[in-house]
């Protein structure tokens, strides 16, 4: 099936992850019109608003750091389905830092906060690498392990009685922000959003452009043929792997620090399995897990906009159902054809 | 070749009894040591704890009921997740086909007065196996006609199955919102989100009510499916096929095998078999459904299917065993005063060293015992080899 792929295809595919950045630069242009025409009043308002599309960007956040951290393995040959672990732990670790550092500023408490979950996201990427490489566990038991005992470790050492209080604020950058509409959806936002769009960027460059990108490529096709020029073949999967759990780190404080403000038990509720979804989605590529991203963002801004307009003709349950139901809706519709990394779950030892 | 019994990316030969037990006996008592390691890190008592947990179990026998009945649901979700892996899937939706199950024994069992227990008591059963079935076909389906994995499929169909089987009791909204088609009008009242009561004729009856607190026949109907999951693997074709399946997709085709329908078929039994837990665990033992019963029996298969090596009497072992640390875990914290959740972090360590043999091997010096990689090739060899003789 996938042999088939002609270049055609490929090219195709290659134009279709960036197919839906173009999408969502429609979908802002449509806003800007929405908003200049005053129609945002109604029906359009919730669709198209200006606060439904920020806070499809600022839920497409954890999502995208997720889909990053799933693709860093993925690219070296690491499955990983623990990114909700990761994910989870790494909020844990703000949220218990940022407690802990409340008699300091706010803003050396939310540095340290942050660090805490960037390590704690480390250490749980280089349990599921050890699992996985070190002891040769099948890395999907291995992902399942790092969900169960980030939830059973999180909410172990969770204290109903610790309050963070001060969470991060939106941060404007001149000029930009005022731009009209588009403006506040992009350039009024809290540190992690903005480092989580320079991330994409930058990852997209590393791994398409940089010696180190086509090694963890090359690692992830062809073990072997790496190995035989020289690639230490299981170090780099180490390395994806632990720079991966960070970036799940990254994630998890953006839900505490960012956007919460607080931690509760399972509050990832999900996002890390729909991060490998538009992992998948977005073709194992960074630009194109951002447009995946926006849009399963997007699919829960308008559940929330939906639930908030309070619409009682379809029941609250089923507008819940959203997310996930895009979720696999677009996995049925695309997953067939994108092409995961030719050697990913394979064990590799050296001979 | 038909003895092998495990999964199939690290599928090892089978060995004697002793051998068998060795390496998840002692994954268990490791994990329950670096729990109590964790423990004392956290200024908790590990002794007090795992002597509570020791006493709520097996200490009486309200506890050994209670171990008996948590230890029911979570034998037929590790055969679900077992049995899905001897197809070479992952079934981490067995929650979702459990909710789902749950929710279709309720409807019949709700409905139908004056139906003879006889009738109406197996067919809520059913309605449970075949809700589970058909939400666990759903992945199946969409996996081999779609390509898409199950692993995110059966993880979202979780959490669209919660949100469903949420709406079906909800007890309606200040605002408008009308109730669910399931939710029991007098209970809603008060603003409580629950079914009716299922009626008399559909409950399964207690098993000595005398001397077990609330166990149930359902027990037996676990155990009979777990027989029953056991012959259909190892002396029938369907269960050939589903192991070639497994093991080969390429030579089960080469074979003439219909792997698509065989995919579709492994994901079916595998949700019939997590909506028959749903279904006794209602019909036995809550005889509702409200939305906080949801339980971790699905997510817990799937500790239970690994621990016991993917076989039917390993997965009832096994399930015994999870479930006396899962009946344990309140007294535990009620005795000792810690959380309950530090029996998750035992069950995860457990998975982790069960699916982890080398760790286990390295801490006590076990001889390997020829499990590997070059074991699992040759065995793909043989598998193909045989699949295209029977072709």
């Amino acid at each position: 099936m996938q042999d088939s792929a002609g270049p055609r295809l490929q090219r195709f595919l290659r134009w279709f992850s960036h197919g839906s950045v173009i999408a969502t630069l429609a979908v802002m242009a449509a806003a800007v019109i929405v908003e200049v025409t005053g129609l945002g009043q109604g029906w359009l308002g919730i669709f198209l608003g200006r606060g439904v599309l920020n806070f499809a960007l600022r839920a497409a956040v954890p999502l995208t750091l997720g889909a990053l951290c799933g693709l860093l393995c993925e690219r070296s040959g690491i499955i990983n389905i623990g990114i909700e672990g990761m994910m989870l732990a790494g909020a844990f670790g703000a949220f218990a830092a940022k407690v802990n550092t409340a008699s300091l500023p706010l803003w050396l408490s939310l540095v340290i906060a942050v660090a805490a979950a960037l390590a704690v996201g480390a250490a749980m990427g280089y349990i599921h690498a050890l699992l996985s490489i070190r002891f040769k566990v099948d890395q999907i038991i291995s992902g399942t392990v790092i969900i169960i005992l980030a939830t059973g470790l999180t909410t172990y050492y969770f204290n109903p009685d610790w309050v963070s209080i001060g969470k991060m604020g939106n941060m404007p950058i001149p000029l930009l922000a005022d731009i009209p509409v588009l403006g506040r959806v992009l350039f009024d936002n809290g540190a992690i959003t903005y480092a989580t769009l320079v991330l994409v960027a930058l990852l997209q460059i590393l791994l398409f452009r940089t010696r180190w990108g086509l090694r963890t490529r090359a690692v992830g096709e062809h073990p072997r043929a790496a190995d035989t020029v020289g690639i230490r073949v299981n170090r780099m999967r180490y390395v994806n792997t632990v720079l991966g759990g960070v970036l799940a780190g990254l994630a998890g404080a953006f839900l505490v620090l960012e956007a919460v403000g607080q931690f509760k038990e399972g509050m990832t509720a999900g996002r890390g399995f729909i991060a490998l979804a538009a992992m998948i989605f977005g073709n194992w590529n960074p630009v194109g897990a951002l447009g995946a991203s926006l849009l399963f963002g997007y699919s829960q801004a308008l559940q929330n906009e939906l639930l908030l307009a309070g619409i009682t003709t379809v029941p609250r349950h089923f507008i819940s159902m959203l997310p996930y139901l895009v979720t696999i809706v677009v996995l049925a519709g695309f997953v067939g054809r994108s092409r995961p990394p030719a050697a990913e779950g394979e064990v590799y030892e050296t001979e | 070749m038909r003895k092998n019994s495990a999964m199939t990316r690290t599928a090892r030969v089978s060995p004697p009894l002793v051998r068998a037990i060795q390496i998840p006996g002692l994954a268990i008592v490791t994990a329950l040591l670096v729990g109590a390691i964790i423990m004392a890190l956290s200024g908790d008592n590990p002794l007090a704890a795992y002597s509570g947990l020791l006493r709520g179990s097996v200490g009486n026998a309200a506890a050994v009921s209670r171990t008996l009945r948590k230890a029911c649901p979570l034998l037929l979700t590790g055969l679900s997740v077992a049995f899905a892996f001897k197809g070479g899937l992952f079934n981490i939706g067995a929650s979702g086909q459990f909710l789902i199950g749950t929710i279709c024994s309720v409807a019949v069992g709700v409905s139908f007065q004056g139906l003879a227990p006889a009738i109406h008591m197996p067919l809520s059963i059913l309605a449970g196996m075949v809700g589970g079935a058909l939400w666990g076909a759903i992945p199946g389906a969409l996996k081999v006609w779609r390509g898409s994995h199950e692993v995110i499929t059966t993880i979202m169909l979780n959490y669209v199955a919660s949100q469903f089987v949420g709406w079906t009791v909800y007890a309606g909204g200040t605002e408008g919102q009308r109730p669910g088609p399931l939710s029991d009008p007098s209970a809603a009242f008060y603003g409580i989100s629950e079914t009716h009561d299922v009626l008399a004729s559909a409950r399964i009856p207690q098993f000595l009510p005398n001397l077990l607190d609330r166990v149930h026949w359902g027990i037996f109907i676990a155990v009979a499916a777990a027989f029953i999951i056991w012959w259909i693997l190892n002396r029938t074709v369907l269960g050939y096929e589903v192991k070639t399946v497994g093991k080969n997709q390429d030579a089960a085709r080469y074979a003439g095998m219909r792997v698509n329908g065989i995919v579709v078929l492994t994901m079916a039994i595998a949700g019939a078999l997590a909506g028959l837990a749903g279904a006794i665990e209602t019909l036995g033992l809550n005889y509702k459904f409200a939305p906080e019963f949801t339980g971790s029996a699905g997510f817990e298969g799937i500790t239970v299917a690994l621990l016991g090596k993917v076989h039917p009497l390993g997965v009832a072992l096994s399930a015994l065993l999870i479930g006396a640390l899962d009946a344990g875990s309140a007294r535990m914290q009620f005795l000792s005063g810690v959380d309950v959740q530090i029996i998750q972090v035992v069950q995860a360590l457990v998975l982790a060293f069960v699916a982890a043999p080398e760790i286990i091997r390295g801490i006590y010096r076990l001889r390997d015992l020829g499990e590997g990689m070059p074991e699992l090739q040759a065995q793909v060899a043989t598998a193909a080899e045989e699949a295209s003789d029977a072709g």
